[in-house]
């Protein structure tokens, strides 16, 4: 009966996603209209560490809690990449980890998506000419969204995702020279 | 000489000529063809005396007085009931007879197929006898020519010692059943002169009270031993197992049947109707069965074995079947009485189609890979298509899911359960609903077991060697195989006029008027006593492939588009087969949970390396279940009857002098018996 | 005909049905956990992305693995047909009594466990171990159920076990009537996979019971074996309420009769997701090794339903 009066006292606790945000997130390929349709509503994402320090999976796991709340999006994780339409993957890919993503990324069915999230999922941050790396996320897979940041705040992560799927609240794509489409407030 | 008597002739002819013949023959693959010829003979001798009999409703007789006239004679008599249960006989061992002709291809030079054949048209030639003896004599030669054949049979693999065990057990167990046979029948008999069955019926209609209840003990154990009822089973997961599979197929599918036969034939047939607490006895000793059968199948790694536990659960729901319809007899309700039966006599014909199903295809799968441990099992559904269909097929009616047969039968029994617990007595009204949770709990386990049966065995990736070059066999076995899948599903879906049969059957012997459920088209649903539940497994079917149906065609119109990738394993580099869920792995919480019946004995010795004993060279992990009641009943009985039999051995002390002092002492004492009796 | 044509009707509609109530409970549950959640019609977003990506098979796996998502579908849409939803079926056209529903859903069973033993996966193999112990220690609880009612009602056809507690009001309050939906409730949770037998939105892959046998289940065949799995849930509630408090369940063809059937259905199943939500909410999953007690208990709550059904004639 505690809990139930403790529920009922909390209320609500999700913050709405506000619409000025900072930039962090670079959308790095094109997406077809097609698929951010089908993915749009209902998007079921695995995470990966491909060997990350942490930092980020704690940002991530704070996606699923009551204040940044992912559901309310339609998005949930899911345990298996059969399941799954959209891999998130965090950290600077070692060795050990190159085929077990490769792997993941091929156990996913089409169509699918890749958000990298953190600096070292982009450029490989800290341990960039480390021996134990092989590269950053993009040179084995391909990436659609990175979400910089060491790490990312939760927010910054979800409006990663939900570019990937164009569902941000707000959006005002520019393109830069250079081709990749960049999401500023 | 009428046509039922010409089969029975036919009949007679077929197994004896075929089996004589066979014994004879110089070649093995000479043998093996004669052996074909007179099985083939013989039952179809022996269904057209019993498609007569059910036909026309007069029973087919011979008489041949002649033969040891001092116990009655050779006296054979075939009613609706014995000729349900020969047609079963000879449609079943038609089809193993034609299996193994191509399956003991791989005896020949090694084993005798001239003697194999005479044991085989033996065995055939028993059982047929059994169903259609109509005098004790009779009787007793056919289930001891039963006997003794099928022990041959069994013991044809002979140079191993657990198939040597086997025999031996089967031998004490059905010899036990006779012994306990002679006095059941000489209690019923008026007169020692007139041992004819109908002599008997009358004979048990006025015996007294505590000689009914003794008739009814002895037969209960005789046969029920035959049968493979807890505790008196000990023989059947032994000797099934080791015997050629489609001796296996004939001996749990058929001869533990004549069993039920027995039983049958002298409690509804002989005594009639008896007090409550029978059906009560029946009752506990089917729910007993049912559930250690197939508690103890899920947890067994030898695929054959397993089928022979099945077996035995399937007897006691069998049992519980006839339970319910004694019980619903003492208490005078005979139209719900003949549910009971009947629905035990349609489970009876069901498990003989499915089981002999499983173990023809359980004997193509041991004879590809040499094996019968369901661990070095899997995979099997690429190489054996056939074979794993109608295994697929068999697992699904042992399970009893509709619309196949193993359903209908067990919806009856449920039923006739049910009437039961509607009676105002406590203690039946107490009883069926625990029974009915004993039966739920057995189909439900039994689908567990039939999952790991065919999972481990057909399914995923193979766990060892044995099962490369794996293919179907010759196309004579895959065609009786396929037969009796279809059997399987032609009962099912035309259980209610398999139901109709059965009723007629019991009437003929035991004249009890059926159900009359009004309103209900009889040959497409299944009713209950009262008419008010029914089930249509017909229909059924019709619904859920038409979903199906219409559920695909939708999916292939709008496109699925398909890809074949690697199991997900977590993203680890190798898929082996050493990932695989194992047989003993897979009962592994049923074992848990169940551990104060299997009671497991497990070792784990450990290797460590001479200079520290944190480095582990090597952890062997043993674990064995031996059935409790065999060390809390069998040992005590074996070990006791091992020192009366020391204790004995010294009458034999070798001296001649003591030995002659025997004979003058016998000879005294029969001048005395002889001059007393005058 | 025209009661095999609402039949049909009514399983169309509890199919479309089935993916609401999962939504609902999934939105219950978030609110109740302090979050705003996905809106209660996410699932119908979910099935129609499963139906437009591609199905991903394993190399290992056979037909079989191929062919379960339409068993699976299948067997809940005939069993959907068969129980009473908004209308009882009259008797000539109930071609399926209770024990033919429930081992109609075991088939269902049969075959996704072999499917989950045929990827060669140990967590399909897992899976199905667990969830096959799982339904073989609910069967006796849910015979007894059943024996339980039938007694009442003389008979195991649906339609006469709504008719006679329809007649006699009094009978749904006795001992005998709540003791059985007891029992038939924790059944409902052990056989759906719901806490605390089971959680359904686990990550965990040696916590769960169901969800490992899908673990390989891709596009189109995990769209079907998902909406099975809420289909089969509508299926327990329905029959959970409709059993026990019939009362609003439509007896004729009428409009009326129906609309008010369709009406009270409704209400019917909201209070039970609204009280699965609380109770999801409220426990805690069972370690597999304490399942056993939870079913042994709700075994021994049927077995008194029945004695005191006995006793109260």
């Amino acid at each position: 009966m505690l809990l139930f009066s403790k529920i009922w006292k909390t209320g609500i606790a999700t913050e709405l996603l506000e619409p000025r945000d900072p930039a962090a997130v670079a959308v790095g390929r094109d997406i077809e209209r097609a698929v951010q349709r089908l993915l749009g509503r209902a998007l079921a994402i695995r995470e990966v560490d491909a060997g990350s320090c942490n930092g980020c999976e704690l940002e991530i796991a704070g996606l699923a809690s009551p204040i940044y709340d992912m559901e309310r999006f339609g998005m949930h994780f899911v345990a298996s990449p059969r399941h799954a339409d959209l891999l998130l993957v965090t950290g600077p890919v070692t060795r050990n980890m190159e085929i077990p993503l490769r792997r993941t990324y091929e156990a996913t069915p089409a169509p699918k998506l890749v958000v990298a999230v953190g600096d070292c999922a982009r450029t490989c941050g800290v341990f960039r000419g480390s021996y134990a790396i092989v590269g950053a996320v993009d040179d084995v897979i391909p990436v659609d969204v990175h979400v910089g940041g060491c790490p990312p705040e939760p927010t910054d992560i979800l409006r990663g995702i939900l570019a990937a799927v164009d569902r941000l609240p707000d959006k005002k794509a520019s393109s830069t020279p250079d081709g990749t489409r960049t999401v500023s407030s | 000489m009428t046509l039922g008597a010409a089969g029975l002739l036919l009949m007679a002819v077929g197994f004896v000529g075929g089996g004589a013949v066979a014994a004879v023959w110089p070649t093995d693959r000479g043998a093996r063809a004669v052996t074909l010829a007179g099985a083939i003979a013989g039952c179809f001798g022996g269904l057209i005396a019993a498609v007569f009999s059910m036909a026309t409703g007069r029973p087919a007789a011979a008489h041949l007085p002649q033969l040891v006239s001092s116990a009655g004679g050779i006296v054979l008599g075939l009613d609706r009931l014995g000729a349900l249960f020969l047609a079963l006989v000879s449609t079943t061992g038609l089809l193993a007879a034609i299996y193994g002709a191509s399956y003991t291809k791989e005896y020949e030079g090694r084993h005798s197929l001239g003697m194999f054949g005479l044991m085989f048209n033996g065995f055939l030639l028993g059982m047929s006898l059994v169903t259609c003896a109509a005098n004790v004599f009779t009787f007793l030669l056919a289930w001891e020519l039963m006997a003794v054949t099928s022990y041959f049979l069994v013991m044809t693999e002979s140079d191993s010692p657990e198939t040597r065990q086997a025999g031996l057990w089967y031998a004490a167990m059905a010899h036990f059943a006779l012994v306990l046979l002679l006095p059941m029948f000489l209690l019923m008999a008026p007169d020692p002169n007139a041992t004819t069955f109908a002599d008997l019926r009358l004979g048990a209609r006025i015996l007294p009270d505590v000689a009914r209840d003794g008739v009814f003990l002895l037969a209960l154990v005789a046969f029920g031993s035959k049968a493979g009822v807890v505790p008196l089973h000990v023989w059947l997961p032994r000797a099934h197992p080791e015997a050629p599979s489609h001796v296996s197929a004939l001996m749990s599918g058929v001869m533990i049947k004549l069993g039920v036969y027995g039983l049958l034939r002298v409690l509804v047939d002989f005594l009639g109707a008896g007090p409550a607490w029978w059906g009560g006895l029946v009752l506990l000793a089917g729910s007993v069965s049912a559930l250690a059968g197939v508690l103890y199948a899920l947890t067994e790694n030898d695929l054959k074995r397993l089928l022979a536990y099945s077996s035995v659960e399937n007897v006691g729901v069998i049992l519980l079947g006839i339970g319910a319809g004694l019980i619903l007899q003492s208490y005078g309700l005979p139209a719900l009485a003949l549910v009971g039966f009947g629905a035990a006599l349609l489970h009876t014909v069901n498990h003989a189609c499915f089981k002999a199903l499983l173990f023809l295809a359980a004997g193509s799968v041991v004879q590809q890979t040499h094996t019968r441990s369901m661990e070095q099992l899997g995979g099997l559904i690429k190489g054996m298509p056939y074979t794993s269909a109608v295994f697929l097929v068999g697992s699904a009616a042992a399970a009893a899911l509709p619309p196949l047969n193993g359903f209908a039968s067990e919806w009856m029994i449920f039923q006739a359960l049910l009437s039961g617990a509607q009676t105002p007595q406590p203690g039946a009204a107490i009883g069926t609903p625990l029974a009915v949770g004993v039966l739920a709990l057995t189909s439900g386990l039994a689908a567990a077991c039939f999952v790991k049966a065919f999972g481990i065995t057909f399914l995923a990736m193979p766990r060892s060697d044995r099962t490369t070059g794996a293919t179907d066999g010759h196309w004579s076995a895959r065609a009786v195989m396929i037969v009796l899948a279809g059997g399987c599903v032609v009962l099912g879906l035309s259980a209610p006029l398999a139901i109709g049969a059965m009723y007629r059957t019991i009437d003929a012997v035991s004249p009890i008027v059926g159900p009359v459920a009004a309103g209900v088209n009889a040959r497409v649903w299944l009713a209950a006593p009262s008419g008010l539940a029914r089930v249509s497994p017909v229909l059924l079917a019709l619904l859920l492939t038409s979903i199906v149906v219409v559920v695909a065609s939708t999916l292939r119109h709008r496109g699925l588009s398909l890809r074949y990738a690697d199991t997900w394993g977590c993203g680890r580099i190798h898929q082996t087969s050493r990932m695989e869920y194992t047989s003993s792995a897979f009962a592994e919480p049923l074992r848990r949970i169940f551990s104060e019946l299997y009671r497991p004995t497990q070792d784990l010795s450990i290797s460590v390396h001479p200079e520290s004993q944190y480095f582990v060279r090597s952890i062997t992990y043993t674990s064995h279940i031996v059935p409790w009641f065999e060390k809390a009943l069998y040992d005590p009985l074996t070990g006791a009857i091992k020192k009366l039999a020391t204790w004995i051995l010294r009458l034999q002390a070798g001296s001649v002098h003591l030995y002659l002092l025997y004979v003058s002492m016998a000879l005294v004492a029969a001048l005395v018996a002889a001059w007393w009796s005058q | 005909m025209s009661g095999f044509m609402t039949s049909i009707a009514q399983a169309i509609v509890a199919a479309g049905l089935a993916p609401l109530l999962v939504g609902f409970i999934r939105w219950l549950k978030a609110r109740l956990q302090g979050r705003r959640g996905a809106p209660p019609w996410q699932p119908y977003y979910e099935l129609r992305k499963l139906f437009g990506k591609e199905a991903v098979v394993s190399h290992t796996a056979s037909w079989l693995f191929k062919a379960t998502p339409f068993v699976v579908f299948g067997t809940a849409v005939a069993v959907a047909s068969l129980v009473p939803l908004v209308l009882a079926p009259p008797d000539p056209f109930a071609i399926g009594d209770l024990f033919a529903v429930v081992y109609l859903l075991l088939l269902g069973t049969f075959f996704l466990a072999l499917a989950g033993l045929d990827t060669g996966s140990p967590f399909g193999g897992m899976g199905a171990s667990r969830e096959m112990t799982v339904v073989a220690l609910t069967e006796p609880t849910v015979a007894l159920s059943i024996v339980a009612l039938a007694l009442k009602a003389g008979s195991t056809s649906f339609s006469q076990i709504v008719t006679r507690t329809i007649a006699e009001p009094g009978m749904a309050l006795g001992p005998g009537h709540l003791l059985a939906f007891a029992s038939l409730f924790i059944v409902t949770l052990a056989e759906t996979g719901r806490l605390p037998v089971d959680n359904p939105s686990t990550h965990l892959e040696l916590t769960m019971i169901h969800e490992a046998m899908v673990l390989e289940y891709s596009g189109p065949y995990l769209a079907l074996v998902e909406w099975g799995a809420a289909l089969k849930l509508l299926i327990f509630l329905a029959l959970a309420a409709n059993l026990f408090i019939p009362w609003g369940i439509a007896t004729t063809l009428s409009p009326s009769a129906l609309i008010v059937g369709a009406a009270t259905f409704v209400v019917k199943l909201a209070i039970l997701a609204v009280a699965i939500a609380v109770l999801e909410t409220r426990v805690a999953k069972l370690r597999l090794f304490r399942v056993p007690e939870l079913l042994s208990a709700s075994f021994v709550l049927a077995l008194l339903a029945v004695m005191s059904t006995f006793l109260a004639r």
